[in-house]
């Protein structure tokens, strides 16, 4: 795979899908077919796209496959009872696939609606332009009447089907007693319509369609792209790993193994978990040893050990050996769950935030609509001419129509949110990157978002090399993290051939070479039965040669990439940073001491949440930084939330922004594309009221005419979308350093000799 | 002036036809992979859409 390889790494912990649960995930179409969508993120170029519709529509079953580039994701429709094996194929010819949710994908009805209502707008407002040309270039009466009509005739059904949108919600808004950006835009459209339309009838010389219907155009070109931005990142974010599960293998009553969705398990069933496979509800172990990772659900980094009796929580990852549960909660009572409902009640950031298009609307349409008013009973008492009076009252609000308003906001936002996009974050909204400009605190979670979340080991005490040569040989022949862990280390690989290999589950891995007996795994288990040193209890992981120790390894929390530079730059930023952990206080102190950094350890989720709260209280806009279950609710409470990608389904979908690439250097780079995507919104927004400034004199003076009001919103559009434009020459005169610089040597095996 | 009117609702239709047009390539999901489609064209086989 020449063009596809890097990316895979983030989904290291992904769980592989069964058979049963492609089932479960596909729907049906039509005439027994099936459909199953697979997100595919290491799709990157024609040639992947024919590799893998050949590769997939061969299987038995599959009557077709169509890879999509733009979103990485594969739709296939098969018959049959079960699915056709869909992940090992694509797996083989070198992609890692994973489900991807229908449901949540279901064709996005709005992005069409938007669609259709500017390509409408677009027509009318082209056409309605051709004939206003020829009026203001002096036709004759008639010709300029008839060529009103047609406009009116074009412009009628434009406004009911692209204008909706806006009216919609204003009347939404206005029900609801509030007023947003839409309420001046709809009053000012209706009434130009109206107008104009009398004018026409009454054979007036000027009419205002191509204004009506242009305004409709431009704004509706901003609320696309709005929702394009929006739409991207929810794919993006969709499409990622889903790391809790979608049902699980219940042993029945009567013997029989069924596969039963989530929901659907009882308190009481009897639950067989595979190794590499994450608890689906609250339950205690009935039978088998294993170790538990609980690092996305309490924070610890440390895996803990599970026998007969052991309580565990929704969402903890079991690791070495299958074990055999009792769901003791459905999954509406499970941790998840109460996770759930902490976020709804610590949803305190954003709700009380208002963007700052809202916050202008309320200012700017009060303002605008007296003017206009004044301006209509000045006339009347300066000239006693009503008709001269309206006419000027409604200039006055085609002109001062907040056209400009209405892109300068969402145009600097798509534009930051591609630049975002660029360096591998996803933005869930335009009110995201404005409460983010502001952030003056970042809380970081320690486990999985500042150390990079994969078992790190490293060598306690001395070892010669053949010791490491021997640990790696082992190593290759287990899947167990930390063997994967030792094995990926051993670049002074030798090749060692054992007479026997055997796991055993929840230990380590036992191999006989001649008449030795080499053990690798809990120290208790392959050092034998001998008084020890209390260090060499300690140890995570030990070679042992006839029960005799060799070498030590200890986990090791291993910084993220960029993670020391994330945090200088965010201090140079003007930032206070912390660490904020459910892990234990020796770990997490001696993350932050490397990083120079406070810290509070032993944080459970509602502490996390209370700690948010209290910084916010302070006055501090924070910044949550966080993968686990257990940040969820704190990240709901922060006034902004990034995850990275690696995070739990239910932190992905609290945070705010997801950031694809392992580097921690993205954060202070959004912070500061978010800085300057505020400093163009407020030029924005002050190149609208220069504009106004210049305009309202003349409409209230009464001497705007047609072409006059087009040319002038036309130009401030423009201006306005041109500027944000900027911000890409802004953000990209930066120096970018480059991520791979890592700031201290990991200390592993090699760094030893 | 007016003998040239014809040409008024010839240039109606002819943005409607590409209203039309552009509302069918919507309902047809010509959209929904716009990278793809483009390296599609360098590659012999199968182009046909999935439903």
């Amino acid at each position: 795979m020449s063009c596809c390889a890097p990316g895979a790494e983030l989904y290291l912990d992904q769980v592989r899908a069964a058979q049963d649960e492609i089932a479960l995930a596909s729907r049906p179409v039509h005439d027994g077919l099936r459909q199953t969508d697979l997100s595919v993120p290491d799709i990157r170029c024609g040639a992947c796209l024919h590799q893998i519709e050949g590769t997939l529509g061969k299987l038995d079953g599959v009557a077709s496959a169509r890879a999509n580039l733009s979103a990485k994701r594969v739709t296939v429709l098969w018959r049959g009872d079960t699915p056709p094996p869909l992940m090992p194929a694509l797996q083989a010819i070198g992609y890692r696939a994973h489900l991807h949710d229908i449901a949540a994908d279901s064709k996005d009805p709005v992005m069409g609606e938007l669609l259709r209502a500017l390509a409408v707008a677009g027509f009318a407002s082209s056409n309605i332009m051709l004939l206003s040309v020829s009026v203001w270039a002096g036709a004759e009466a008639a010709t300029r009447d008839l060529f009103h009509w047609i406009s009116a005739l074009i412009a009628l059904p434009t406004l009911v089907y692209s204008g909706r949108v806006f009216f919609l919600s204003a009347w939404q808004s206005l029900r609801h007693g509030r007023t947003n950006m839409d309420v001046p835009i709809s009053i000012g459209v209706l009434l130009t319509f109206g107008m104009s339309l009398y004018e026409t009838i009454h054979h007036g010389p000027y009419a205002y369609f191509d204004a009506a219907v242009s305004l409709l155009f431009f704004l509706l070109i901003g609320r696309t792209l709005d929702h394009v931005m929006r739409e991207r990142a929810r794919q993006a974010v969709g499409g990622l790993a889903r790391l809790s599960p979608r049902g699980a293998l219940v042993l029945q009553r009567d013997g029989t193994r069924t596969y039963l969705p989530v929901d659907e398990i009882e308190p009481g069933m009897t639950i067989l978990l595979a190794a590499g496979e994450r608890v689906p509800v609250d339950a205690r172990v009935a039978k088998g040893d294993s170790e538990i990772d609980h690092s996305l659900v309490s924070g610890e980094s440390m895996p803990r050990s599970a026998s007969e009796g052991t309580e565990l929580q929704a969402g903890v990852l079991n690791l070495t050996g299958p074990l055999t549960i009792f769901a003791t909660a459905t999954a509406k009572q499970s941790f998840l769950a109460e996770m759930m409902r902490m976020m709804e009640a610590a949803e305190g950031g954003r709700s009380a935030y208002r963007q700052i298009a809202d916050r202008a609307a309320r200012l700017y349409a009060p303002l605008v609509h007296s003017l206009a008013l004044l301006t209509f009973a000045g006339w009347i008492i300066a000239s006693d001419d009503v008709h001269f009076a309206i006419t000027t009252a409604i200039a006055v609000l085609i002109v001062t129509c907040p056209c400009a308003l209405g892109l300068a906001v969402p145009m600097v936002h798509v534009v930051a949110a591609r630049r975002l996009f660029e360096k591998g974050i996803m933005i869930k909204d335009g009110g995201a990157l404005e409460r983010l400009a502001d952030v003056n605190t970042v809380v970081f979670d320690k486990t999985g978002t500042l150390t990079s979340g994969r078992p790190q080991l490293s060598v306690k005490g001395n070892a010669d090399a053949d010791a490491l040569a021997l640990a790696t040989a082992m190593a290759i022949h287990s899947r167990h993290p930390y063997s994967q862990a030792l094995a990926g280390i051993g670049h002074n690989r030798r090749q060692i051939i054992f007479d026997a290999v055997s796991e055993h589950a929840g230990n380590g891995i036992e191999a006989r070479l001649g008449n030795d007996v080499y053990r690798l795994g809990r120290s208790d288990w392959a050092i034998a039965g001998r008084p020890r040193p209390e260090a060499e209890r300690k140890a995570t992981v030990a070679l042992a040669i006839n029960g005799q120790g060799l070498v030590r390894f200890d986990l090791d929390d291993q910084l993220r990439v960029g993670a020391a530079a994330a945090v200088a730059e965010l201090k140079d930023l003007g930032a206070f940073v912390e660490i904020l952990s459910g892990d234990s206080d020796a770990r997490v102190e001696k993350i932050a001491r490397q990083l120079g950094l406070t810290w509070v350890a032993d944080a459970r989720p509602a502490d996390k949440v209370g700690h948010v709260e209290a910084f916010r209280r302070a006055g501090n806009k924070v910044l949550m930084v966080g993968d686990g279950l257990n940040d969820a609710p704190a990240l709901r409470a922060a006034d902004v939330s990034m995850a990275p990608a690696s995070a739990s389904d239910i932190g992905r979908n609290a945070a705010d922004l997801v950031f694809l690439r392992e580097s921690l250097e993205v954060i202070p780079q959004a912070i500061a594309i978010s800085r300057a995507a505020g400093a163009l919104v407020r030029q924005n927004f002050a190149l609208a009221v220069i504009y106004n400034i210049v305009a309202i004199p003349l409409a209230v003076l009464g001497s705007v005419n047609p072409l006059l009001a087009a040319v002038a919103m036309s130009l401030s559009s423009i201006t306005v979308v041109v500027n944000a434009l900027r911000l890409d020459g802004r953000t990209s005169t930066q120096p970018t350093k480059p991520a791979a610089a890592r700031d201290r040597a990991p200390i592993l095996l090699g760094a030893l000799k | 002036m007016i003998d040239f009117f014809f040409l008024v609702p010839i240039a109606i239709g002819l943005g409607l036809a590409g209203l039309a047009s552009f509302m069918w390539t919507l309902r047809n999901d010509q959209y929904d992979d716009l990278e793809g489609a483009a390296e599609r064209i360098l590659f012999h086989g199968n182009d046909s859409p999935a439903l």
